[in-house]
């Protein structure tokens, strides 16, 4: 079977953060990491449509960043849906993980 | 691409189509693996299912281990079985409830004669089981015999975006062929519980996914000692980027394409009104899960990783994909289809699909999966409460 080495990932990449629906207020990188200030291609899968955005921070591959500024109690759209609340706020092209949102449930 | 209308499969006494033809050596309980392993280890061509339960259990959680005993022994990936226990009244139970499906079974105690003489008179069975078994031909079946199951783990964020939609894009494909799907993991459905329910073909089906969700979830309140954020989501899927269980049960959720579940069924429950999509009520753990899969009857799994899970099932064949380029590369003796290029958008869903489909059939008419070849064989029984 064919396999491509991150390398490769990299320069051939089409986009560097995919966003699920025109709604997310956060999109997923999709390359091996983005550093602080690197222009970054979005890509979003509903619409087709493209976006750009400069990263605040080093973002690894899966992870996801803040396509808006975000204060705390806000909800975090994904997949057009509630994924949870902000915790701590978040500036447009920072990282959104566990440092700053939480589950709404349990 | 024109979706092949048949496999290769071994056509069962009671209709169903086999995958797989393997002889398996089934305790009954916990004390019987040691005579189980030892018969397989002496004949050929024959595999024993260890496990850690079947003493002492009661009610709802001893009817689950008989559903689960039981529906393994039929599944049709299941050629003949022996059946050993420590005393001869479950095990009757067992061999009695398999044996409606027509095929060779036999069932052994082992008190009032030890393990040495039940090792070398079950023996003797299993290899009569295990020549006759070999003797069994693939035959082209329709794709409609397909039973799959899908399951993710180990999930990050590119599940979510890639290799769960792949499989949701295989099963718009094949639901309309009259293949029986089943998607299950309750608790990972939290936060999307209610996008969930609304995917019930009646309003019977969603009720029951209600029921089913709530009670699950109530369970799980109940037990908390603290948010859980160290189960769910795990380690693995925060590594990989999962922040909360709702984003993690939206890109589970992706897993099921479009499709509308006819029916809810119980942990290990066999489907009965036809040919769609089932939910089953199940644990998220990857292995309890797939063993319950099988014994609800399924013949094969399709199992998307993010960060790299690498489960196998004895019975079931497990065929794992992942679009996390990363895993792809450094596990790869774990992956059987690499969909990461969807990331890199060379490749698109529908490609993607396509992909999965091709190792689907090739997987059922008998290529080893990657978890086949590297011996994993996880079966895990659920167990709900503690023994009496």
């Amino acid at each position: 079977m064919d396999r491509i080495s991150n390398k490769e990932i990299v320069t051939m990449a089409g986009t560097d953060i995919i966003i699920h629906d025109e709604k997310d207020n956060v999109g997923v990188v999709v390359i091996e990491k983005i550093t602080p200030k690197q222009d970054c291609d979005c890509w979003i899968m509903e619409n087709d449509k493209s976006v750009k955005i400069q990263s605040m921070d080093e973002i690894p591959l899966g992870h996801k960043i803040a396509m808006t500024d975000l204060n705390e109690g806000d909800t975090i759209l994904k997949y057009g849906h509630d994924i949870g609340k902000v915790v701590k706020s978040i500036k447009k092209g920072e990282h959104v993980h566990v440092h700053n949102v939480k589950t709404k449930k349990w | 691409m024109e979706i092949p209308k048949t496999f290769l499969g071994y056509k069962r006494e009671d209709g169903r189509t086999g995958t797989r033809n393997h002889v398996i050596i089934l305790p009954v309980d916990d004390i019987s693996n040691a005579c189980a392993e030892a018969v397989a280890n002496n004949i050929k061509g024959t595999i024993a299912l260890p496990h850690s339960y079947g003493r002492l259990q009661f009610g709802a959680d001893l009817e689950l281990h008989f559903r689960t005993m039981i529906g393994t022994g039929k599944n049709p990936n299941v050629a003949a079985v022996i059946v050993i226990g420590i005393e001869p009244k479950w095990t009757k139970r067992i061999v009695d409830a398999i044996a409606t499906t027509g095929k060779p079974v036999e069932g052994f105690s082992i008190e009032g004669v030890g393990d040495i003489d039940t090792i070398a008179r079950v023996s003797k069975k299993a290899q009569e089981f295990s020549i006759w078994a070999s003797e069994k031909q693939r035959e082209e079946r329709p794709i409609s015999d397909l039973w799959i199951s899908v399951k993710c783990g180990e999930s990050d964020t590119t599940s979510g975006l890639a290799s769960n939609p792949t499989v949701g894009n295989l099963m718009d494909k094949l639901e309309p062929l009259g293949v029986h799907l089943c998607f299950g993991e309750t608790s990972e459905l939290t936060g999307a519980e209610t996008v969930c329910e609304k995917r019930g073909k009646t309003p019977e089906a969603q009720e029951k996914f209600r029921k089913t969700w709530s009670s699950y979830n109530d369970f799980i309140l109940k037990e908390a000692t603290d948010d859980l954020s160290e189960s769910q989501p795990t380690a693995g899927n925060i590594a990989g980027g999962l922040t909360t269980i709702e984003e993690k049960a939206f890109g589970n959720f992706q897993k099921i394409g479009g499709c509308k579940f006819i029916d809810v069924l119980e942990p290990a429950e066999e489907p009965t009104k036809g040919p769609g999509l089932y939910f089953m009520d199940t644990s998220s753990a990857a292995a309890e899960c797939v063993t319950l899969q099988a014994a609800g009857g399924f013949n094969l799994h399709l199992f998307p990783t993010g960060q790299g899970n690498i489960i196998g099932n004895p019975i079931e064949p497990v065929v794992k994909l992942t679009a996390n380029p990363l895993t792809a590369s450094t596990m790869s003796e774990h992956i059987d289809v690499d969909v990461s290029k969807i990331l890199s958008r060379e490749m698109n869903l529908d490609e993607a699909g396509d992909e999965l489909i091709k190792a689907t059939i090739k997987v059922a008419n008998g290529r080893l999966t990657c978890a086949e070849a590297l011996g994993h064989r996880e079966f895990v029984m659920t167990k709900l409460y503690r023994s009496a």
